[in-house]
């Protein structure tokens, strides 16, 4: 028997609102019935599948000012409507938090990344997205806006669950707030996939900071796709601090993120045990790197 | 038991688009995807729909200049914008420089990824006109070829790159 998956979304009412005001205000009105659709690159997907149908879908993609990188004081922020594609090209980011580039420019494929948005992948929550990792490990704060109020939430706060976060059904996602890094700071992301293109089998963002005698000031590891969320390997952070950063200390911190993964044995991205030890691999591999700059190097 | 909206609640948006210099309007229901809307309405059979899921990359068009997965975006997203398909290449019956580069370069065998390869590879010659081979192999990581284990299509961009900039 031909049994075919339809690839055609159930039937759904849409609108393209101008102004921010709108879009929050259609977001009330038809609180939980809607979704925003941004790069639409997990949602559609999910819509063609009909594992998700949404009554009503609101495109952002026509309100101006969602898409933006700039410096505001000691900070960066990024418009939650910012493609993929904007971030891995940013000069300005480049410069100062040369992570986010190299995250981004891991996720999916290039057409996937000029359409796809920083804000639509942190807010859809998969444990496997790779720009959430990046997002903890750099503490980012996260401004949300509802028609009513506007509130600021760490990043440790918003992933909730797996597909799951902070989000009320009238809220959107505004802003991505991170702090400018110390000195002699340094980052890498680091993913192993079966395929280009392809979800990680695990993957690993790192964020050092050293200060004048070279011991780590700072230390932010993000884990991708190990666990229910993207997770924070809090205690090989906090192992890093303090310390001055060496072959024996980076062994350790690795050891100590791989026991803080929670991976899950699946069919196609190998056993829990496989990914663990990858954790550890890449952490240590990711940790070197991210010295390696902070150095200068 | 699911429940699907009835027919009378169903609402045609009115678009307009500009594919390969042709102005268009339609009214479209907002769940028609753009590559059924570029094939099907259009009859622009160009744009192929291989894996329907965003991983082949058969349906990529160029979409206000940026390249996109026509299969993964709703035609109305589309309103308004410039689109250009593999039918809008040729120019006076002169094939562009990478339709020419895939057929000297024996870049297909059975063309079916062809379309999507060609697009990608024009939006990726228009970023970066000098791409080395590793530039070229990332830049087209989101396009899949089953038959030419993707030696000659490198190739054949490569030689369009030196083309283009004569």
């Amino acid at each position: 028997m031909f049994n075919y998956v339809p690839m055609i979304p159930r039937p759904f009412l849409y609108f393209s609102p101008s102004t921010e005001e709108e879009a929050l205000a259609l977001l009330k009105d038809y609180k939980g019935e809607a979704k925003i659709l941004a790069g639409g690159m997990s949602l559609i997907p999910l819509m063609k599948l009909r594992l998700v149908s949404p009554s009503y879908i609101i495109d952002i993609n026509r309100i101006e000012n969602l898409s933006y990188i700039k410096t505001e004081g000691d900070k960066i922020k990024i418009g939650a409507l910012t493609r993929y594609h904007d971030i891995e090209r940013s000069e300005l980011l480049k410069r100062i938090l040369p992570i986010l580039c190299e995250t981004a420019s891991w996720v999916g494929d290039p057409q996937v990344r000029n359409m796809g948005t920083i804000g639509g992948s942190l807010s859809h929550a998969d444990p496997s997205g790779d720009m959430g990792s990046c997002i903890i490990a750099l503490r980012g704060e996260l401004v949300i806006k509802s028609e009513d109020k506007e509130r600021r939430i760490g990043i440790d706060n918003f992933f909730v669950d797996t597909f799951m976060t902070a989000l009320q059904p009238n809220e959107m996602l505004k802003e991505i707030i991170i702090n400018f890094p110390k000195e002699k700071s340094g980052g890498a992301y680091l993913k192993l996939e079966r395929r280009a293109g392809d979800f990680a089998i695990a993957a690993v963002a790192t964020q050092i900071s050293l200060d004048n005698k070279g011991i780590c000031s700072y230390a932010g590891i993000g884990l991708t796709a190990v666990g229910p969320m993207n997770l924070r390997a809090k205690k090989a952070e906090d192992f890093l601090l303090g310390k001055e950063l060496n072959d024996k200390v980076i062994e350790e911190a690795a050891e100590i993120a791989a026991s803080e993964a929670k991976p899950m044995d699946d069919p196609l991205r190998g056993s829990a045990e496989y990914k663990r030890a990858m954790v550890k691999v890449l952490t240590k591999r990711a940790l070197k790197i991210a010295l390696n700059r902070a150095r200068g190097g | 038991m699911t429940t699907t909206a009835t027919k009378a609640e169903v609402k045609l948006y009115h678009i307009k688009v500009n594919v390969n210099g042709v102005d268009y309007e339609h009214d479209v229901e907002p769940r028609l995807l753009l590559v059924h809307y570029i094939r099907d309405v259009l009859g622009l059979t160009g744009t192929h729909i291989g894996c329907d899921t965003s991983n082949c990359g058969a349906c990529t068009v160029i979409l206000n200049g940026k390249s996109v997965k026509s299969c993964t975006m709703f035609a109305v997203q589309a309103n308004g914008t410039k689109i250009l398909t593999i039918e809008g290449l040729a120019k006076n019956g002169e094939l562009h420089p990478l339709q020419k580069a895939f057929w000297e370069n024996h870049a297909l065998q059975c063309g079916f990824c062809t379309p999507g390869l060609i697009m990608q590879a024009y939006w990726l010659l228009q970023e970066n006109p000098n791409p080395t081979e590793e530039e070229i192999r990332k830049g087209i990581s989101g396009n899949l070829c089953r038959c030419t284990g993707y030696q000659n299509i490198v190739k054949a961009i490569m030689a369009a790159a030196k083309e283009m900039k004569r």
